[in-house]
C-alpha cells in the first residue's frame, strides 16, 4: 500500500499513462466512448468488465492497434496516440497479450528471448535469472516448446516473457482466463511480488473481478464502452453494484 | 462411454493433430522407457541377417547380373539373366545364414559396427550427422565420380549440379516460407530477374560472371522489397495468390518486352564463368593451359559444380547465421504469431521485408548461375510450374528445415530423372510402357505418399536457436551478499 500512499501524498505528480477521452471504432462500431483512465507509477491498476464491455479493446488502443480515432493517450510524458505499435511497445511498456500467445514451436528459452529481442545483451543474463527465480517453473522447462506447456505455465511464460524487455508499465490482458483458480492465484502473487519489489506499475484487464480487486490499489469498472466506477480496489469490493454484477458466485 | 470419445475426437480443435505431433517431439529429449527387447533365437536371427544379405546383394548386382548391357553391332544389347542373378542370391544367403549361424554364434556383428559409430558421435543430434556426411559427399562427388563412374561422370555431375540449383533455391525459399511463413508462390520471378540481370550485364556491357553475380543478387533483392511492400498486409492465402501473379507478371513482361530481353527468343552466348580469369576451354591461357594438365570437357563441369556448391553453402551459413541473431528470430516468431511479435515492440513491416529480400538475393543468385550454365535462357525457365517444384521441396522437406530441403531435392529433381531412365521397368510390364509418360504420376503418387505418411516433411523436428547455459563458476547464491529484499 506504500505506493497508494505516495500517490495520496502527490496527487499532482504526472500518472505514467494517461487515457483521456479516448473512443476507438471497429468500422462503424463504437467500442469505446470517451475512456480517461490514470496509472501512476508504481501502482497496480485494475479494469474489471463483463465480456465485451471494451476492455480489451482498451488495451489494445493503448498499444496502438485498433488506434483512438479521438482523445489522447500520453505515457511518461509523451503522446503514444498516433504511433505505430511496434514504437509504442519499444518504450519500455511490455504487454502480456489476450490469450497468452506464446510462440508454439520456440522453445521456453527462445521465447524469452524474444521478448529480449529490442534489448542490449548485456541485460540477459540478469534477466533471465530474475524471471526464472519468478517463476522456477519455466527453469525447469525451459528447452521445452512453449505450445506443449500447460496453460498456467504458458500464462507464465506470456508475463517472463514480456518482462524480458525491461519494461516500467506491464500491460497484463486476462491472466486468469482458463486456468485453475490455484494457478491463479500463484500468478497473481507473482504480480504482487514484481510490484512490491521492483515497484513495477501494472495495469490489468480482468474478469475475475474479486481477485483482481483484492491484488490492485485501484480499479475501473467498464461497461459498454465507457469507464462507470472507479476506486481503490478495497472500495470496489465493497460497492453493492460491483458485488452483484460481477462477484456473485465468482469469488473462489 | 463410446459416444463420449466419438464426441471427444469431433471436438478436437483444428491443429490439435498438430499439437500433438509437437507434445511428442517435445517429449523426445527424455529418455523413452522401452522394454529391453526380447532376444530373438540364434535360427532366427540367422535367417534375418541372411535375408538382409540377400535382399542387398539382389539390388546391387540388379544392373549387373540380371540385366546386361553388351556392346554388339550397332550399339548396345540387353541380354536378361535371372538365373545367374538368382544363383547369386542364393549363394550369399546361405553364406550368410552359416556364418551367422556357426561363426559369429557369440556377437551380434550387424549392430556392432552401428554401435560403435553411434558411440563416437554420441550427444551429436542425428541431422547434424547426417549433414556432415552429405557435406563430405558434396565436397568430393567430383572425384567420386570421375573414379567409380567415368562412363557417365559427366551426365551424373550435370544432375548433381542441377540437384543443387535446386537445394540453394530450396533454402534461399525456406528463409520466406520455412521461417518467416510467408507462402510465396511467386520465388521464381527473383530467379529470373537474377537470371536476365547476369544475362543483360554480360551480353550488353560485357561483364563476367563474378561482377554481375552480386549486382543480379541485387536487382533480385530489390524486386524482393517491391514485391514486399504491397503484400506487407496480406497473409496465408491471400499473400500466395498476390505473389503467384507476380511470378506470372514478370514473365510476361520478359516474353512481351521484346527490345530488351529478346522475348521469346532469349538471350543468346551469356559467357562462362571464369577461374581467375582463365577459361575452361582448349587453348591459349585456359585452365588446362595455365596447370600445364590435359584438357577435358569435364573440367568446366566440376568447375560449375564447385561454384554452385560454395553458392549454396554460403546459402545456407547465412541462413543458420541468421536465425541466431534478432532478425532470423524475429522471422521465426513472425511465422508462429504475428500480434505476439508486435507486442513485443518487433516491426513487423521491416521483418517481412528483409525476409523477402534475403530469400530473393539467394534466388538472383541461383539465377544468374543458372545463367551461366546455360549460355542461353529464355522466358521458358521460368514457368509457374519451377515455383510449384521450388516450394514442393520446401514443404516436403520441412518447412524450416535446412537438411529437409537437401534430402526432398535430392528425392524430387534426382527422383524425376531417375523415372526417366528407368528403361528396367519393360521387363515387368512390356516393351510398350514408356516410363517417361508415367514418371509425373509416379513422382505425384510418391508425393501423395510422403505427405500422408509425413504430413510436416520429411524433417519436421525444428532445432532451436538458443540453449540455456547456467553458470556455474559463482552464483549469487555462493557469493552471498544480500540482495536486500
Amino acid at each position: 500500500m506504500s505506493a497508494a500512499e505516495r500517490i495520496a501524498a502527490q496527487p499532482d505528480a504526472e500518472p505514467l499513462l494517461s487515457v483521456s477521452g479516448v473512443e476507438t471504432f471497429y468500422g462503424k462500431i463504437q467500442a469505446l466512448r470517451g475512456v480517461d483512465i490514470e496509472v501512476h507509477r508504481g501502482e497496480i491498476v485494475t479494469l474489471i468488465g463483463a465480456n465485451g464491455a471494451g476492455k480489451s479493446t482498451l488495451m489494445m488502443t493503448i498499444c496502438g492497434n485498433p488506434q483512438a480515432r479521438t482523445g489522447r493517450i500520453v505515457y511518461n510524458g509523451k503522446d503514444i496516440t498516433g504511433l505505430p505499435t511496434h514504437d509504442i511497445m519499444s518504450m519500455a511498456i511490455a504487454q502480456s497479450p489476450e490469450g497468452r500467445r506464446v510462440f508454439p514451436r520456440m522453445t521456453v528459452m527462445e521465447n524469452l528471448q524474444m521478448g529480449a529481442i529490442l534489448e542490449d545483451d548485456r541485460y540477459f543474463e540478469d534477466d533471465l535469472r530474475k524471471v526464472f527465480e519468478l517463476f522456477p517453473r519455466l527453469k525447469e522447462r525451459r528447452g521445452q516448446r512453449g505450445g506443449t506447456l500447460s496453460g498456467g505455465e504458458q500464462q507464465m511464460l506470456a508475463i517472463g516473457r514480456a518482462l524480458m524487455s525491461r519494461p516500467k508499465l506491464l500491460l497484463l490482458d486476462e491472466p486468469s482466463l482458463g486456468l485453475a483458480p490455484l494457478v491463479v492465484k500463484q500468478i497473481f502473487e507473482v504480480i504482487r511480488e514484481l510490484n512490491a519489489s521492483e515497484g513495477l506499475t501494472v495495469f490489468l484487464v480482468e474478469q475475475n473481478a474479486f481477485h483482481a480487486l483484492r491484488l490492485a490499489h485501484r480499479g475501473y469498472v467498464m461497461v459498454n464502452g465507457a469507464i462507470t466506477m472507479a476506486g481503490t480496489g478495497r472500495e470496489l469490493l465493497a460497492r453493492e453494484e460491483v458485488r452483484s454484477a460481477y462477484l456473485e458466485g465468482g469469488a473462489h | 462411454m463410446a459416444d463420449i470419445t466419438q464426441s471427444a475426437s469431433a471436438n478436437r480443435p483444428e491443429g490439435a493433430e498438430r499439437l500433438s505431433e509437437d507434445r511428442r517431439e517435445a517429449m523426445r529429449g527424455e529418455p523413452p522407457f522401452v522394454e529391453a527387447p526380447a532376444e530373438d533365437s540364434r535360427l532366427v536371427r540367422a535367417l534375418k541377417e541372411a535375408g538382409i544379405t540377400a535382399g542387398l546383394i539382389a539390388v546391387l548386382t540388379f544392373f549387373f547380373f540380371f540385366m546386361k548391357t553388351d556392346i554388339a553391332v550397332g550399339g548396345l544389347s540387353l541380354t536378361v539373366d535371372p538365373w545367374t542373378w538368382f544363383v547369386a542370391i542364393a549363394i550369399t544367403f546361405v553364406g550368410r545364414f552359416l556364418l551367422t549361424f556357426f561363426v559369429f554364434a557369440g556377437e551380434r556383428p550387424a549392430v556392432g559396427g552401428w554401435k560403435k559409430i553411434a558411440a563416437a558421435t554420441a550427444g551429436w543430434p542425428i541431422g547434424k550427422v547426417v549433414g556432415a556426411v552429405l557435406l563430405f559427399v558434396a565436397l568430393t562427388l567430383p572425384f567420386l565420380l570421375t573414379i567409380f563412374l567415368p562412363s557417365q561422370d559427366r551426365y551424373l555431375l550435370d544432375l548433381a549440379i542441377l540437384i543443387l540449383t535446386y537445394v540453394m533455391l530450396g533454402w534461399g525459399l525456406n528463409i520466406v516460407v520455412g521461417l518467416a511463413g510467408l507462402l510465396d508462390l511467386g520465388y521464381v520471378a527473383f530467379y529470373a530477374v537474377g537470371a536476365y540481370s547476369f544475362a543483360l550485364l554480360a551480353t550488353n556491357f560485357d561483364l563476367g560472371f563474378w561482377v554481375c553475380l552480386p549486382m543480379a543478387g541485387l536487382f533480385a533483392a530489390l524486386w524482393g522489397v517491391m514485391l514486399g511492400f504491397p503484400v506487407l498486409r496480406l497473409r496465408g492465402d491471400y499473400l500466395a495468390i498476390v505473389t503467384l501473379a507476380f511470378g506470372e507478371i514478370i514473365r510476361v513482361v520478359l516474353l512481351n518486352w521484346y527490345t530488351f530481353t529478346g522475348g521469346p527468343n532469349g538471350i543468346l552466348g551469356i559467357p562462362k564463368p571464369t577461374l581467375f580469369g582463365l577459361e575452361f576451354s582448349r587453348g591459349k591461357g585456359s585452365f588446362s593451359d595455365f596447370f600445364g594438365i590435359e584438357y577435358s570437357s569435364i573440367q568446366r563441369f566440376i568447375f560449375l559444380y564447385y561454384i554452385i556448391l560454395a553458392l549454396a553453402l554460403l546459402t545456407n551459413f547465412v541462413t543458420m547465421r541468421m536465425r541466431k541473431l534478432p532478425v532470423g528470430r524475429a522471422w521465426e516468431a513472425l511465422r508462429e504469431d504475428e500480434i505476439a511479435c508486435r507486442s513485443l515492440g518487433i516491426n513487423t513491416t521491416n521483418v517481412k521485408l528483409t525476409a523477402f529480400a534475403t530469400g530473393a538475393m539467394f534466388g538472383g543468385f541461383a539465377g544468374s548461375f543458372f545463367a551461366t550454365r546455360q549460355g542461353f535462357i529464355s522466358p521458358e525457365s521460368f514457368t509457374f510450374i519451377e515455383s510449384a517444384i521450388i516450394l514442393a521441396i520446401v514443404v516436403l522437406g520441412g518447412l524450416g528445415s535446412q537438411l529437409g530441403v537437401v534430402i526432398a531435392s535430392v528425392v524430387m529433381i534426382g527422383g524425376i530423372e531417375l523415372l526417366r531412365n528407368l528403361t528396367g521397368l519393360q521387363a515387368i510390364f512390356g516393351t510398350g510402357f514408356d516410363p517417361t509418360q508415367y514418371r509425373m504420376l509416379i513422382f505425384g503418387l510418391a508425393m501423395v505418399l510422403i505427405m500422408v505418411w509425413k504430413p510436416r516433411g520429411l524433417v519436421s523436428t525444428r532445432s532451436p536457436s538458443a540453449i540455456y547455459k547456467e553458470k556455474k563458476a559463482i552464483g549469487a547464491d555462493l557469493v552471498a551478499q544480500g540482495e536486500g529484499h
